[in-house]
Order: C-alpha cells, then structure tokens, then sequence
C-alpha cells in the first residue's frame, strides 16, 4: 500500500449485466488510484463502461466484485461529499435555478438564509445571476449544464465526478466551460474524475489520462499529461500537446482485440 | 424574434375563432333544417330555447343540475383521493403492484354502468350505488395514470436527488411527486371525463332527479324539447368542467417543456 491513501481507490473492480441470460461484462478487473487534488479524465470507445465506472464511484451502483475506497473507506450508496454531474443535465424541470442550486443544502437542513446567501454565490460562479428565477426550459444546454455545476459545487463535495457533462455543447461553449472548470479546480483543488469523448478535452483538461478498452470494459492505458497548469489556448497548438493528443488518440484508435471470444 | 412568434401565434389563435363561431352558425342552420323537414317532433332551436327557459324559471334545470354535479363530485373526489395514494404505492413498491395490478386491469375492461344492477341490488336505490359507480369510474382512470407517472419519472431525475443526499422519503416528496403531477392532472381529466358521462347514465337507470332523470322523465311523455335542453346542458357542464381543469393543469405544469 502506498504511504498516502489515494483519494478514491478501485479495486479489482468487475461489473457486469445481465442480458437475456447471458452476463456482459461491462468492466473487468479495473484497478486505478486517484490521488487528492487530481484531475483525471476517461476517455475510450463508446460502451466501453466509463458511465458504469462512475455510477460506481458515485455509489449509484454496486459493483459485482471488487470495490471502491474513497479517503480509505468503502463506497456503499451515494453521498453528497461525491458530486455527480450527469451527460443529461438532470435538472429538475419543476425548479427555478435558484431551487435547483438550494436542493442539495435544503437536504443537509441549512437555514433559509444561508442557503440562499451560498446559491446565490454559486449562481454567480457560473455566470447565471439574471437567470436565477428562471425554469430550466428557459435555458440553453450550455446555461442548464452550468446550473447543473452550480447544484453541484453548491453542497461543497470533495470530489467531482462528471460523466461527458460538456458533449452535447457546441465547440465554443464547451471551451469557455472547460477554462471555467479548470479555473474553479485550480483554485479548490477538488478531485476530479471526467469522462469524455473527446480527445482534445481529455488532455486539455488532466493530469492524467485513462484511456479504456471495451469489450469487457478495462484500464487500456494511463497517460500522464506533463503540461503545466494554467493551461492556455496557446497550449492547444503546442508541438507537446499535439504529441499527447496523437498518444491518446492512438490507443483509443488501436484498441486491444475483444478478450471474449466466446460471447456473440 | 421571441416578440415575433408571440405575436404571429396569438394572431394565430384569435384567426380560429372566426371558424369556431362559423361553425356554431352551421351547426344552427343544420338543426334549423332538420326541424323543418318534417321529421315528428323534432323541435327547432327556439322552442328549445323556451323550454330551457321555463325549465330555469321554474327551478327544475338547476335542480337536476345540481343533483348531478353533487353525485359526480362526491364520486368523481373520492376516486381520485383514493387513486393518487394507491397509484403512488403501485409505482413505488413492485409487490404492491404485482397484488393490485391484475384487478384493475379486470375492472377496467368492465364498464362501469355494468356495475349499476349490482350495485343497486347491494345498496339499494338511494345516492349510495350512484356515488359509488362515479367513484369506482374516476378511482380507475386516475389509479392508472398516476402508477404510469410514477414508473416514467426519469431515474437521472431520481439519482440526482440521491446523489446530492437526498434518502428515499426525500426522493419521494422531493421528486417522485412533482414529477408525476402531469400524469396525475391528465388521469384526473380522463377521470371528470369518465364520471360526467357514467352520473347521466346512472341517473337513467335509476334516480329521482338529476339531468339524466329528467330526460327518462321526458322521453316517456315524447318530451324532445327537454330531451334537447338536458343534452345541451350535459355537454356544456362537461365542457366546462374539462377546461378548468386542463386550465389547473396548465397552470400546474407550466414548468414542462412541451413538444
Ligand atoms: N442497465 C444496463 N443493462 C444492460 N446493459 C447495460 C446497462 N448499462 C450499461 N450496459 C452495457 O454496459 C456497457 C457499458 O455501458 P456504459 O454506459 O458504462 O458505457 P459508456 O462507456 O459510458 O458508453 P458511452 O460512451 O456511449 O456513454 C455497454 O455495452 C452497455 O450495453
Ligand atoms: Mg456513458
């Protein structure tokens, strides 16, 4: 074991399906540590079970074998100081921004006052302020996904785990948010766990970047990012950046062959 | 632009009531021809309007009005304050789904008129049997459809709750609930629907006043000026009541994003 507890720890973590029968085997045997204050991003091929590892981590699922250590203890159902951003948004349609922000502190019983002091703090984070009374209908996929951010930060978890939150986004806004995001994590240095599609994303964003395999779903490679932080857009069309993209790219691309044969 | 297609869809709305009153006058000059072409009895829309007029001077339409709205919300109340409960435990608890479920889809098939000379046999010819067939025809059609709102709501919306920790009476109350709201506001809709429908014909078969009483009255004695009035007033309470509540359900669910 290593000196420091990694922040969040899977191990030998295996999950799978069941399908008419038959079980998929969605991950298998993944083992990975995710130091205090990093931040790691998952890229691989769709189905390759990125969404089921961080149901996983968020306690949202139980894993058939193995398990997930956060600060050196088992996850067992999900917990507020683990903050879930899903690909879909997932605001609740029937709340303005505003209560949107304020469900997670109304749970964990902070007063009426407080609880719209801190909302109103987050709401202005992500630059919603003129927005904080309006239905999430209203807004645009950029503004709902940063209503979502806002809802999560605003419960304080010390750990991030956003599954594609900006993939359904066009270019521009997804890079404003990216910067936002890596603004916000540099100055609060939570632990983030990001799944992407995107090549580019993942390398702009990490620390370190995982890249898995499918079929079953496992650890393919880890990649580590050695550019410094702040990033710039300058950095983007660094020849450093271009080789850690083609890296990445290229074992996305050339995936190992499907370990399981048998299985149609 | 957003004032833009404000604008051109209110000129849109308005532009259908031209058609709307067209349509009335149609229907008018149809039924004037009718009553002209000789067929026995068939009374014009003026001695229609005498009749109802007579009708409210003498207390009777309101009476029956009132003996049939009495029925239909005692019933149609009862249905709906038993349904939204038992809806929410078929959808929350799959037991109590897999007990409940194989009765309603039974009873559903059977009309609830069918249920009348049963009813009638066990609890004899007073309010009772009336109130009991409303409330077995609104029970059914709002039981249904808060189940469905229950079993729909987006499990993200469910594990955005749990995530930011919320436990299962918090799920519940928090999200489960309002989340159902449009399908319980639609069943209830379905559910008026049914028990307006069911009052007249229940008053039919066996009443001593009400709107369907009043038409059995009138068809023994050849009666079709009266048999016109209760028509046209059934119709239009049953409009009536079906827009203040699709108004309540606007109203409600105003948060949706409609398609
Ligand atoms: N509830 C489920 N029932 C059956 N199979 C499932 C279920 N959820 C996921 N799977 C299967 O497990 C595999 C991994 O799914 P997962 O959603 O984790 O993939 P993913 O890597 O997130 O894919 P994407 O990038 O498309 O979101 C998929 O092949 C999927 O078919
Ligand atoms: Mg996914």
């Amino acid at each position: 074991m290593s000196p420091v507890t990694p922040k969040i720890e899977f191990r030998d973590v295996s999950h799978g399906f069941d399908l008419g029968g038959e079980t998929f085997a969605a991950l298998d045997h993944v083992s990975l540590d995710i130091a205090d204050g990093e931040f790691v991003t998952v890229v691989g091929p769709s189905g390759c079970g990125k969404s089921t590892l961080m149901n996983i981590a968020a306690g949202l699922l139980e894993p058939r074998d193995g398990q997930v250590l956060v600060d050196g203890r088992a996850v067992h159902g999900p917990s507020p100081q683990r903050g879930v951003i899903f690909q879909q948004y997932a605001l609740f349609p029937w709340m303005t921004v505003r209560k949107n922000v304020e469900f997670g502190l109304k749970i964990a019983g902070v007063g009426a006052e407080e609880r719209r002091r801190t909302a109103e703090r987050f709401i202005d984070m992500v630059g919603l302020s003129d927005f904080a009374d309006a239905l999430p209908k209203t807004l645009s996929g950029g503004m709902k996904q940063r209503c979502a951010i806002a809802r999560a930060y605003a419960v304080d978890p010390t750990i991030l785990l956003m599954d594609e939150p900006f993939g359904a986004l066009d270019a521009l806004t997804r890079v404003q948010l990216q910067d936002r995001l890596l603004d916000t994590w540099s100055r609060e240095r939570r632990t983030v766990l990001f799944i992407t599609h995107d090549v580019d994303e993942a390398v702009y964003l990490a620390n370190r970047v995982i890249v898995m395999a499918a079929r079953p779903g496992r650890v393919h490679r880890v990649i580590d990012v050695d550019l410094p932080y702040p990033r710039t857009e300058d950095m983007r069309l660094s020849p450093e950046f271009a080789e850690l993209r083609r890296e990445v790219w290229h074992s996305v691309y050339h995936q190992p062959s499907p370990i399981e044969r048998t299985s149609p | 632009m957003a004032e833009h297609t404000a604008g051109s869809r209110a000129g849109k709305r308005r532009s259908t009531v031209p058609l709307t009153i067209g349509s009335g006058l149609l229907g008018l000059a149809v039924w004037v021809l009718l009553a002209n072409s000789g067929i026995q009895g068939f009374p014009g829309p003026l001695e229609v309007a005498e009749r109802a007029v007579t009708s409210i001077g003498d207390g009777t339409l309101f009476g029956d009005l009132f003996a049939s709205l009495r029925r239909v919300l005692t019933g149609f109340v009862l249905g709906v304050a038993l349904a939204v409960p038992v809806g929410f435990l078929m959808g929350w608890y799959p037991p109590v789904r897999g007990l409940i479920e194989p009765w309603l889809q039974f009873f559903r098939m059977v009309p609830p008129l069918a249920i009348i000379p049963l009813a009638i046999v066990l609890m004899g010819i007073g309010e009772t049997p009336k109130i009991f067939v409303i409330f077995l025809a609104s029970f059914l059609s709002s039981v249904v459809s808060t189940f469905q709102g229950v079993v729909s709501v987006d499990s993200t919306l469910i594990n955005a709750a749990r995530v930011l920790g919320a436990k299962d009476g918090r799920v519940f109350t928090g999200v489960v609930v309002p989340a159902s709201t449009p399908f319980i506001l639609v069943g209830m809709r379905i559910g008026l629907g049914a028990s307006w429908a069911t009052v007249v014909a229940a008053e039919l078969i066996a009443a001593q006043e009400g709107l369907g009483y009043r038409m059995q009255q009138a068809q023994l004695y050849y009666d079709l000026p009266t048999i016109f009035v209760q028509l046209i007033v059934i119709g239009l309470v049953g409009l009536l009541m079906d827009r203040l509540l699709l108004l309540a359900e606007r109203r409600l669910t105003s948060w949706q994003e409609r398609r």
